[in-house]
């Protein structure tokens, strides 16, 4: 075995990695997870800028 | 109890500060070298001339424009979504007053004749030490906040942005491996690189392409994650993608340098493996930009009266192009035509004007104002102006050089029947007058745009109060 087949496996490797991250970023499990991690920077305004959107994840289900 | 702390806005608001007045520094560099390229007769002094300015120019619109944008959203950004205050604030203090160190720095050494001459990491040891010390700091007070957050997911902003600090570091230590010329005993600012020949090359454009990917790129996407969901008053558009464009886009830009040394001495291979995961680099960077638009998904009509959300979503329409025209240059065919003309000058601004300067603008705007305890900025009109301003020089700068780089390949590349060149050098020089001089013309009217910007911040920061007392709110989960 030379160092071309280790290149080899490990482009092979890498891929299977990839595959692994799509498969587990789209598996029903993450769902609850995610919606909620996709509120985070919105959850949280200042109220020292009265105009600023005070988006909260209920007004966001009742206006979509 | 935590409400009492308040978020460490101070040096949020000093980096803020100082974008919008290193962008004007960086800029003017960038139209005087411009206007040098027309006019030979500019180059009046050594330290005023083309070689010595043009580093000047990069290394002040990335790393003091570039980086004061990212230091500054990136504490605002962990911070907030953290629900935690900034771990360290004298380190972080230390990593602004550093920062500002190096750039005079840089703005002193670079004209005065000091450059290692390696691409975008020009400055001499003693500035790469002390950059890598701001830089470790940086690190330990970003990773510190994360480790204080009181929520249990890190947001994807932070991700992105933890990667663009965790390269830069390896990229900036690996690349400015130096040996310091001793003269009489004593250590002298000069030094040579720790590598030789194509290893040397091989090692400066593995530096130089994840200097765009990471500093360029995934800095600015975490920008994109965090304020143009805020602008926009909705979540982006999929959180999912947002994973799985963070894990492809780092993984697939460390393999793209090779595309900067095509038919050079660089083995072929790797010319051809830096060529393919360009290639590839084109799905996770279109994967990002249409997160980023379709966040305004069923709200397209904000864009219409909202200047701040047409600079981030401009923005994103810039980064899809040159994401697009990067992989096409990449190609060898069309890198045998492309390289070393103007087009790559025209593809870098396109990327670094439409793509990092817009979205940072945008977030500094988003910012100045809760910075400064005001609902929003001085003058929304200034801002729309601002806009059409930027992006209309834009749009000259990158066809004028588009046009320019495709005649200077084909006449360089033209023979006649003998065989012998239809064109010396400098009638490709002549030709490029005309474009240019349309160059210069878009630059000045984005420089332009800087200082009404400059305006309508020292505006709204005269009717303002700096904002100390913003409290540290309890995650949503907790209400």
């Amino acid at each position: 075995m030379d160092i071309n087949d280790l290149r080899s496996i490990f482009t092979v490797l890498a891929f299977v990695a990839f595959v692994g991250i799509v498969w587990w970023a789209y598996s029903d499990r993450r769902k609850r997870t995610y919606d909620e991690a996709a509120m985070l920077p919105l959850d949280d305004d200042s109220q020292f800028v009265p105009s600023a959107p005070q988006v909260t994840e209920n007004q966001e289900r009742k206006s979509s | 109890m935590q409400s009492q702390a308040t978020y460490n806005y101070k040096v949020v608001r000093q980096f803020a500060v100082m974008t919008v007045i290193w962008g004007i520094v960086g800029m003017l560099v960038g139209v005087i070298i411009a206007a040098q390229l027309i006019w030979p007769e500019l180059n009046v002094v050594e330290w005023l001339s083309y070689g010595r300015l043009r580093p000047l120019h990069t290394n002040a619109v990335i790393f003091a424009f570039g980086g004061c944008a990212l230091f500054a959203t990136s504490y605002y950004a962990v911070q907030r979504t953290s629900h935690a205050v900034l771990f360290a604030p004298a380190l972080a203090a230390f990593t602004f007053w550093g920062w500002q160190l190096i750039i005079v720095l840089a703005a002193l050494s670079l004209p005065l004749g000091f450059t290692s001459g390696k691409e975008y990491a020009e400055l001499e040891w003693p500035i790469d030490i002390l950059i890598t010390l701001v830089w470790v700091s940086y690190a330990v007070v970003f990773f510190g906040t994360i480790i204080k957050r009181k929520v249990s997911h890190i947001y994807v902003a932070n991700w992105f942005f933890g990667g663009f600090i965790l390269t830069v570091a390896v990229l900036h230590l690996v690349n400015s491996a130096a040996i310091p010329v001793l003269a009489a005993g004593f250590l002298t600012p000069k030094s040579y690189s720790a590598y030789a020949g194509v290893q040397d090359a091989m090692i400066q454009w593995w530096y130089g392409h994840n200097a765009v990917g990471f500093f360029l790129t995934a800095g600015f996407l975490g920008m994109m994650y965090y304020f143009v969901p805020k602008q926009a008053g909705r979540p982006i558009y999929s959180y999912r993608l947002s994973v799985v464009h963070f894990w492809a886009l780092i993984f697939t830009y460390m393999w793209a340098g090779p595309h900067h040394l095509h038919y050079t001495a660089l083995p072929d291979w790797t010319q051809s493996v830096g060529m393919i995961f360009s290639l590839i680099l084109l799905a996770p960077s279109w994967g990002g930009m249409i997160n980023g638009i379709m966040t305004l998904s069923g709200a397209w009509h904000k864009l219409r009266d909202d200047p701040i959300l047409k600079f981030m979503i401009t923005s994103l329409s810039f980064y899809g192009m040159s994401t697009f025209e990067g992989p096409m240059m990449s190609i060898k065919t069309v890198n045998a035509l492309s390289h070393y003309t103007d087009w790559t000058v025209g593809h870098v601004h396109s990327g670094a004007l439409g793509w990092v300067a817009m979205i940072s603008i945008g977030c500094i705007y988003y910012l100045l104002p809760r910075l400064f305890g005001k609902p929003e900025m001085h003058s929304k009109k200034l801002i729309e102006a601002h806009f059409w301003i930027a992006t209309i020089g834009i749009v000259l700068y990158i066809a004028s050089m588009w046009i320019a780089g495709v005649m200077q390949g084909l006449m360089w590349r033209a023979t006649n029947v003998d065989g012998t060149l239809t064109y010396s050098f400098v009638e490709s020089v002549k030709a490029t007058y005309p474009f240019w001089t349309i160059r210069l013309l878009g630059g000045l009217l984005f420089l332009s745009g800087m200082l009404i910007m400059a305006y309508n911040m020292f505006l709204t920061i005269a009717g303002g109060k700096a904002v100390n007392d913003a409290p540290v709110l309890a995650p949503a989960a907790a209400h």
